[in-house]
């Protein structure tokens, strides 16, 4: 039986397991990770089963830890790594995205790094600014970086193995808020390739554009607009670079209507991208422009007003309505 | 050393005991939410230092800094209404427990960031240098944080420039869930400072004397030229890193330990059998603090439309 129902962060876990089991050059650290099993316990009982050697503990410094980590891809490991929460990845800003992320470019693919970057991400847990940025930004921009957002459990397990076989840097964002939500997850089901966005709902009339905790209240939206008479499609992004432009492109073309949703603060985001390709690939089939739903232009609020910040069922649907329909 | 100012200082140590337990109710209760860190078993650190700055001297403290706070003399009232997201807070309920300023009664600031704030320290300690004001500035953080390069940088500007930084230490010997000697081979960690070139001191840091001494004697020395210090202060966190944490890596026995020379059951038997009557201080200390809470509970709420207020995008 490889079908179970798990938590996300047990679907993460055993992604780690299955791959630390077939590769023993996987190791994970980060900071509490070890025996300990991590503020999340994505990492639960790995030290206990692989040794302290493929699963351990570092000084809270997460500089160290991601160059670290560079040092040992170099020499023939598969490091993944921990970065608590989202903010706590940017004292290793500098190693991530001036040599992590450069290093095969540079050394024209001489020297490659298989490193993971395990990010919790996004908010929705009531925590506060630090703890629930949208991070995805800073990696998307940065040349080298493949960025994977996992919305359902299946895909943190698949993607993970995925980004943990994946020959150079990922950046893989955990949707917190979904750690302690059950679905069903089968290893046995090939791992999916990064790079490929699935069609969550097909829809006739719209189609909404969405990548990790955002998948949920996309479709959520769909359910509520489905009871009122409009049929809206969800894709999912799954890894946002590299960007399937081609299944998100076939879904508009059809719809003739997209709205692009994301928790990310809108100004210069992933949603605007995305919004842009759009406009600039299929603006002859769209009936109007893209519409973006996102967080607010502000740092990430203070647990009270969260709920106003992050994009709601009802937000998407305001916009929805402003696709210039036309009153038959 | 005289009963009085044990006295004084026992009832400055109940007022952030019973402000943080009060937290814990109120959390508890739902009112208050999000992560919250809380010094019980700390409170020896900021009673006994803050008495030793001045009026234009900068505080700069962690996510654990409600306890700063209020020993540099910042109102309960509104730091209950920060914490708890009411627009009269002291950040206008924007900060919250990890990240509020009350620069107005000279506490610059917490920060989440581990190590981040040490280096803010550094240059507020340079702009008196600049201004001629003569501030100057403490840094406050954990043992974890020793092991952030931020620290390391922040601490060899301020004794390359010879600026009057005060570093303090707070050694509850725990970074999370990981014991700081897992993670350091010398845990000496006044050794770091003394290879820098700053003196450095460790002491017992539940005992408020002996904090208040160590750092008078430095923020004097600092205030004469003399350039930075570092005091390593050991002591213990009685509670969870976080409120829910259940510290599964900790044992009953330790906490027992703990709870012997933590520094108001310390400071309480020392007052035994001297007139001082202990239970009072904790009875006008709890009444403050009850009091203070419940005019923040009823204060409104921050309002979401102010929430692009003080940016450009
Ligand atoms: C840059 C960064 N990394 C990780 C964290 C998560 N974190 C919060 S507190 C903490 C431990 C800090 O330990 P220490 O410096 O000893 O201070 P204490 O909490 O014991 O007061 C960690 C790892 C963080 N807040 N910031
Ligand atoms: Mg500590």
């Amino acid at each position: 039986m490889t079908a179970t129902k798990l938590t996300m962060a047990q679907a993460l876990n055993t992604a780690l397991r299955d791959a630390m089991t077939a590769d023993e050059s996987v190791v994970v650290f980060g900071e509490d990770v070890g025996p300990l099993g991590g503020v999340f316990r994505v990492t639960d009982g790995l030290t206990e089963t692989f040794g302290e050697q493929r699963c351990f503990d570092t000084p809270l410094a997460e500089s160290g830890i991601a160059g670290l980590a560079i040092g040992m891809a170099m020499n023939g490991f598969r490091p993944v790594i921990e970065m608590q929460f989202d903010a706590f990845a940017y004292p290793a800003f500098e190693q991530i995205t001036s040599h992590l992320a450069k290093m095969a470019n540079r050394t024209r693919g001489r020297v490659r790094l298989p490193v993971v970057v395990r990010v919790p991400y996004a908010g929705g847990i009531g925590g506060v600014e630090h703890h629930c940025d949208s991070s995805e930004a800073y990696y998307a921009h940065t040349p080298g970086l493949t960025v994977v957002a996992p919305a359902t459990n299946a895909d943190a397990y698949g993607l993970l193995r995925a980004a943990i076989e994946h020959p150079d840097p990922v950046i893989f964002l955990e949707p917190k808020r979904h750690y302690f939500t059950r679905e069903e997850v089968d290893t046995a089901t090939p791992v999916p390739p990064i790079g490929q966005a699935v069609v969550r709902r097909e829809g006739r009339d719209a189609t909404l554009v969405a990548y990790g905790p955002s998948v949920p209240v996309a479709l959520a939206a769909a359910e509520l607009a489905a009871t009122e008479g409009r049929d809206l499609g969800v894709v999912d992004l799954r890894s946002i670079v590299p960007f399937d432009e081609e299944t998100v492109l076939a879904q508009v073309r059809r719809t003739g209507r997209a709205v692009v949703v994301a928790e990310a603060q809108g100004f210069a985001s992933v949603a605007s991208e995305i919004a842009a390709r759009i406009g600039e690939r299929c603006f002859h089939h769209l009936e109007a422009p893209v519409r973006r739903v996102t967080g607010f232009d502000i740092p990430y609020p203070p647990p009270k007003l969260e709920r106003h910040h992050l994009p709601s069922p009802d937000r998407i649907l305001d916009a929805v309505d402003a696709l210039q329909w036309d009153e038959t | 050393m005289t009963e009085d100012r044990l006295e004084a200082d026992l009832a400055a140590m109940w007022r952030i005991r019973a402000f943080e337990e009060k937290l814990q109710a109120l959390h508890k209760s739902g009112e208050l939410i999000g992560s919250v860190h809380l010094c019980i078993g700390q409170e020896a650190a900021p009673v006994g230092a803050c008495t030793e700055l001045v009026d234009g001297d900068a505080l700069f403290a962690t996510y654990r800094g409600h306890g700063w706070a209020l020993a540099k003399g910042t109102p309960t009232r509104e730091l209950f209404a920060e914490l708890l997201g009411r627009a009269t807070g002291v950040n206008g309920g924007r900060g919250g427990s990890a990240y509020f300023s009350a620069p107005e009664y000279g506490f610059y600031g917490e920060n989440s960031i581990v190590g981040a704030g040490a280096s803010h320290a550094v240059g507020a300690a340079l702009a008196g240098k600049h201004d001629g004001s003569g501030r100057i500035a403490m840094a406050v953080f954990g043992d974890g944080a020793m092991n952030q390069g931020a620290v390391g940088e922040a601490m060899n500007f301020a004794a390359a420039f010879d600026l009057p930084v005060l570093f303090v230490c707070e050694n509850n010997r725990y970074s999370e869930l990981t014991p700081i000697n897992d993670m350091v081979r010398n845990d000496q960690l006044t050794e770091r400072a003394t290879a820098l070139g700053i003196p450095a001191t460790r002491i017992d840091g539940n005992d408020p004397a002996r904090v208040r001494s160590t750092v008078a004697g430095y923020a004097a020395e600092a205030r004469n030229g003399g350039g930075p210090a570092f005091v390593e202060l050991i002591t213990q966190r009685l509670v969870g890193h976080y409120i829910g944490d259940v510290q599964q890596y900790r044992t009953r026995a330790e906490l027992e330990a703990d709870g012997l020379v933590e520094p108001l059951a310390v400071a309480t038997s020392a007052l035994a059998g001297s007139g001082v009557d202990t239970d009072a201080i904790e009875g006008r200390a709890r009444a403050e603090i009850e009091a203070a809470a419940e005019q923040a509970l009823a204060d409104p709420f921050a309002d979401p439309d102010t929430a692009k207020e003080h940016l450009y995008a």
